[in-house]
This record gives C-alpha cells, sequence and structure tokens, in this order.
C-alpha cells in the first residue's frame, strides 16, 4: 500500500517501503503550460531534502523540481525526457519524475496529504 | 478584420525562403569553370554543388528589401519592451561612427595613427566613471552578460588573491536569468533571495543567507518589478560586512543616469549596457557593448586590454607584463574579448553622453521614469499593477484583471501585434503571475504614450466584454498568425532542406 504526499511547490511523493517516486502535480502542469523539455538527475545521485533534482521547462518558463525529503535516486523516467508532452498529459501517473530511497522517512511527516493540498491551491487561485 | 484602430491593415506579402526561389541557371554572376587546374589540396576537392540558389540580382534585392519591409522595430513602431530600454537612437550617434576616422582602422594599426580613436575609449571611460563615481572600468565587454562575466570573473580574482574560497552567490528572485547563468559559469552555487510584499528585496532573508562562503550579492537597481531598492544602503553594508562583493546589474541604468551614482549605493562593481542607456542599435541589430566600471579593491584585475597615458601619447596595455602594470602591481585577468571592445559602440555612446551633455542626461532618465509613471497611472483602473506606484522607468502588471476573461498576457500581447504596436515583455519578472512588463523610454510623445493606452484599454476591455476566447486568435494581420511554440520548441526545424527530387515515372 503506497501513501502520496504533496509539497507546497508543487511536488507529488508516493511511497512505498522506502521507495519513493516522485512528480509534479497537475496544478503545477497546467500553470508551466506545455512542457519542451524535462532534465532529471543522474542514478546514484545523493539530494538533500529542499535541494533541486530536475528541471521541467516550458514555452513560458524554466522550473526546478525540488526532492521533498533527502534520498539517492535509484531511477528515472526516460520516457519524459525524450516526450516532455506526457507530463501534461498524466503528470500524476506514468509521467513520474524518478524515484528515491529515503535516508529518512520522518522527514515525510511535514508534507501535506491530497486534501490538504487541494485545500492549500485553492488559497493561490 | 474592421475595427482595428486609425485605419491600420497589414502589407502581407508572402515571402518564400531564398532557397526556395532557386532558379537553376537565373545567376546575377557568370564565372567561367575552371579548365585543368590542378588539384592542390590532396583530394579534398568538392565533389557536388554547394548548394547557393541561383537567383538574379533584381530577385535578390527584392528578397532583402522585403524583408526589411517586415522589421517591427524602435524606427517605424512603439516598442516598449520591458527590461529592454528600446530607446531612439539618434541619428547623430551614426553620423559620428561613420567618420571615416572611426570607421575605417584596423585593430593592428599603429599606435600612432590612432590616436584619436584611443582619445575616444579613453573619453568614453571618463564619462562613464563619472556617471557611475567609480573609480575604474573595463571596456572590453562585449555585452551586459559579457560585463557580468567580467565582474564576477574579478570577483573571484580578488578572493583567490585574499586566499578565500567562498563559493555560493546570492541572486534575487526577481533577476534577470543571466545573473545566475554568469554566477554559474564562474563556478558559484547560485543561491536565490526572496522578494518582500512590497517587490523588493526582503534585507532579513538576505541578512540570514549572508555568511562567510557568500562571494558576492548580485542586484539590479532599479529592479525587473521596475522598482528602486529603497534599502539598497542597508544591503550593501550587510553585504561587505559579510566579506562579499556587491554586484550591481546596470541594465536598468536607464532610470537613474545623472541622478544617483553607484558608487554612492555601495556597489563594488556593475556592467552598463551602452546599447541600452546610451542608445546603440540592438535586439538583432547591431552589437552591445558591456563595459563594466570596477572600485578599488577589483580594479587591479581588470581585463586587457587597457588604454592609458604615458609620454608618447595615448597606448594600449596588452600584454600582462607591460611594464605600466608592475608599476601598480595590477594583475588583470586577462583578455575577454579580441582587439579592444566594441569600437562602433562606444562611438555612439559618447556621441550621446556629449550631445546630451550631463544635465540633458539627467533629464532623459527623469523623462523615461515620468513616462513609466504615466502609463502605470493611465493604466491602473482597467489593469492590475503588481505593486503600488510610483515607478521607476517600467510598469510592472500582472494578469488578475484577466481573472475569468478565458484571455491570457500572450493574447493581449498578440491583439496588440494588429494594432500596430510591438507588444511589452511578457512572463518576466517571474515574481508576479502573468507579468507584462512595460518600458516606454524617454523619447516617447504623450501622443504615442495616449494612443498605446487607449489601444490597450480597448484590448482588455474586448477581454472582459466576453471576447477574451477570440483573442486566442490574434494577430489577425501579421505575416504569420499565431505561431506553435510548442511545437517548434519540441520538434525544432533549425535549416531548410531541399524537397525530395520527384521520382521519374517507371
Amino acid at each position: 500500500m503506497s501513501a502520496l504526499y504533496f509539497t507546497k511547490d508543487h511536488e507529488w511523493i508516493s511511497v512505498e517501503g522506502d521507495v519513493g517516486t516522485i512528480g509534479i502535480t497537475d496544478y503545477a502542469q497546467v500553470h508551466l503550460g506545455d512542457l519542451v523539455f524535462v532534465e532529471l538527475p543522474e542514478v546514484g545521485r545523493k539530494i538533500a531534502s529542499g535541494k533541486e533534482a530536475a528541471v521541467v521547462e516550458s514555452v513560458k518558463a524554466a522550473s526546478d523540481v525540488f526532492v521533498p525529503v533527502s534520498g539517492e535516486v535509484i531511477e528515472v523516467n526516460k520516457a519524459v525526457v525524450d516526450k516532455p508532452a506526457l507530463v501534461n498529459e498524466n503528470p500524476e501517473g506514468a509521467a513520474w519524475l524518478f524515484k528515491l530511497r529515503l535516508a529518512d522517512p520522518s522527514e515525510l511527516k511535514g508534507l501535506m496529504d491530497r486534501k490538504a493540498y487541494q485545500a492549500y491551491c485553492n488559497t493561490l487561485e | 478584420m474592421t475595427g482595428y484602430r486609425d485605419g491600420h491593415r497589414g502589407i502581407l506579402l508572402e515571402e518564400p525562403l531564398i532557397f526556395e526561389q532557386d532558379s537553376p541557371g537565373c545567376s546575377g554572376v557568370d564565372l567561367p569553370e575552371v579548365e585543368g587546374a590542378e588539384d592542390t589540396l590532396d583530394g579534398l576537392l568538392r565533389e557536388g554543388p554547394i548548394g547557393l540558389p541561383d537567383l538574379a540580382e533584381p530577385s535578390v534585392v527584392r528578397h532583402y528589401t522585403r524583408l526589411s519591409q517586415k522589421n517591427f522595430g524602435i524606427d517605424s513602431v512603439f516598442y516598449p519592451l520591458g527590461s529592454c530600454t528600446m530607446k531612439h537612437n539618434p541619428r547623430l550617434n551614426e553620423r559620428m561612427a561613420r567618420l571615416p576616422g572611426f570607421a575605417d582602422i584596423h585593430p593592428f594599426q599603429p599606435e600612432t595613427t590612432v590616436q584619436g580613436a584611443l582619445a575616444l575609449i579613453d573619453e568614453c571611460a571618463r564619462w562613464l566613471k563619472t556617471l557611475t563615481g567609480m573609480p575604474a572600468i573595463a571596456m572590453s565587454p562585449a555585452a551586459g552578460a559579457h560585463g557580468e562575466l567580467c565582474g564576477l570573473m574579478t570577483i573571484r580574482a580578488a578572493l583567490d588573491a585574499r586566499g578565500e574560497a567562498r563559493r555560493r552567490v546570492l541572486v534575487p528572485e526577481s533577476a534577470h536569468g543571466t545573473n545566475p547563468a554568469s554566477a554559474a559559469a564562474c563556478g558559484y552555487m547560485v543561491d536565490s533571495v526572496p522578494a518582500n510584499a512590497r517587490g523588493r528585496v526582503d534585507l532579513a532573508a538576505l541578512k540570514a543567507k549572508l555568511g562567510p562562503d557568500v562571494a558576492a550579492f548580485m542586484l539590479t537597481n532599479p529592479n525587473t518589478c521596475g522598482l528602486f531598492e529603497d534599502e539598497i544602503l542597508e544591503i550593501a553594508a550587510a553585504v561587505h560586512a559579510a566579506g562579499a562583493f556587491f554586484y550591481c546589474d546596470g541594465a536598468n541604468f536607464n532610470a537613474i543616469v545623472g541622478r544617483v551614482r553607484i558608487a554612492d549605493l555601495g556597489a563594488d562593481v556593475m556592467h552598463i549596457n551602452l546599447h541600452k542607456t546610451f542608445s546603440t542599435p540592438h535586439g538583432g541589430g547591431g552589437p552591445g557593448a558591456g563595459p563594466t566600471v570596477l572600485s578599488h579593491a577589483l580594479a587591479p584585475y581588470a581585463p586587457l586590454p587597457l588604454v592609458i597615458h604615458d609620454a608618447g601619447g595615448l597606448r594600449l596595455v596588452e600584454h600582462p607584463l607591460d611594464p605600466a602594470l608592475r608599476a601598480t602591481g595590477a594583475a588583470p585577468l586577462g583578455r575577454l574579448k579580441g582587439y579592444h571592445g566594441q569600437f562602433g559602440t562606444f562611438v555612439r555612446a559618447l556621441a550621446y553622453m556629449m550631445s546630451h551633455g550631463a544635465d540633458g542626461l539627467l533629464q532623459a532618465s527623469s523623462d523615461a521614469v515620468l513616462a513609466a509613471n504615466y502609463l502605470l497611472a493611465e493604466l491602473s483602473g482597467d489593469l492590475t499593477p503588481s505593486y503600488p506606484g510610483p515607478c521607476m522607468h517600467e510598469a510592472l502588471i500582472d494578469d488578475r484583471f484577466l481573472k475569468d476573461t478565458g484571455a491570457t498576457t500572450l493574447d493581449i500581447a498578440k491583439a496588440l501585434i494588429d494594432e500596430g504596436f510591438h507588444p511589452m515583455t511578457m512572463y518576466f519578472p517571474l515574481v508576479v503571475h502573468g507579468a507584462l512588463l512595460i518600458e516606454p523610454t524617454e523619447t516617447e510623445s504623450k501622443a504615442t504614450l495616449d494612443a498605446f493606452v487607449a489601444t490597450l484599454r480597448d484590448i482588455v476591455r474586448r477581454a472582459k466584454s466576453g471576447e477574451g476566447p477570440a483573442l486566442r486568435e490574434a494577430p489577425h494581420l501579421a505575416p504569420r498568425r499565431r505561431l506553435d511554440e510548442t511545437t517548434a520548441a519540441r520538434q525544432p526545424q533549425l535549416r531548410w532542406f531541399p524537397p525530395a527530387p520527384a521520382k521519374a515515372a517507371e
């Protein structure tokens, strides 16, 4: 059973055991517009919580993707690098960006669940 | 289509690429085939045609003339591109730049034959140092971002000389993208500093980020929100107290020339975009120039060449072992550019400064600020300024006024093209949503500003009265309609390919 968390920077992380799968939210892709470029971290890179791990770029802007929790990159989704449009089509599913082996699962405590994230997005409109 | 203001209609002459106009055998120049030439290239002789099109001279002239007629620039329209200072280029500058003594000289000429040109570089440097209050200047950087690189390299050289390995550069969220890029190119980590609710640097956040590993803080003043950083003295003091250097980005210098000397604000270094502030053609129209003024602490590292006075007159210092450098203990960081800088731009900039005089430059910067504030005030009713005025040289508006209209900032910009205006800067700075950044500059008349305001208001009212979705079709009258930016970015076609030859019927 996986657990799903969200950040104020509009990333989601789905956690199963000590592996977290990270992507950007639907809200993020709507506001960025059509993505034209995705840059993902190298497998094996260790990233501290809150640091930038990936870059998504649309015709309007480039935006960093931050890791919500510390960990080591164990897999990246090459399909979104080849076809950034996938992120617009299915940001919270098939277009996940990368997977982390979590260094400290207790860092998940500060994140939002879907309901809290939805409420947060409503305050931004 | 009807309803465009003032009866403007587009001229829609289609113009194929010159390669598509290829008429084999129809060439402006006939060169005989060379018979019996010896292969002196060791088998590297070209085997096929080089792929240039054949056209008669009149066709070539028409092609390029038509393209030039599609040019939509400051000489034909109001061009309020925020953060770019698209100001009028006085023709006097061009006349001076074409004087044979300036235009027909070569960088390798003996110095004794180009004393006038060296004097011009020296005089241009003196004006720039006086206007900024700074003691030294590097004239050779070729544009703004090159000046940033120059400034950061001098900072790095100064820190290296002090034996300090500081590795972080702080940059505000609203900075031009070149700031973090230049810092990264110099090997620094970039850390961004948030803005406060007033659109200025959050001083407390800056102080919290300052530390012994910070090499520099880079700040544009006025900033990219068109606002004067009113806590800049405290910012400079905090940066210096942390042992870091204070880099000023001079991109918006046009707002304060003659009124504020950046030395008095505590800056250690600032690049000056001559092509913005001192009126030389730019934006595809000509080379820029980014002379960079330096404090006493950074001056020893200024890149070569330098122009100095000595017994024989003016001369260039081009070598790091030049005796003149040994005498002062300077340790220049080498060359950043071939030759001596963008000389033609120096001529235009100096012509601009001398023809205005100190009082005229103050008048120009004051008028630029007045024009921007007039636009901000006139547009406040229908649009949504991001911060309360007064502003400096540019007015920042965000897209709250488009809420529920179905139109976006992009649609408003495209609709302006149909009305004969170059759009403003869009979606920059990133600190506000759907930004429209409008910089009118000092030379636009009240009549032009009024026409722009009336047109923009019309477009906005159309958006608000249910025509928002229709605006998504704009521009209607441009040679090309709305471009598919997404496909252009995802599948760029960067060159022309000849059509596949038609297959002969079998």
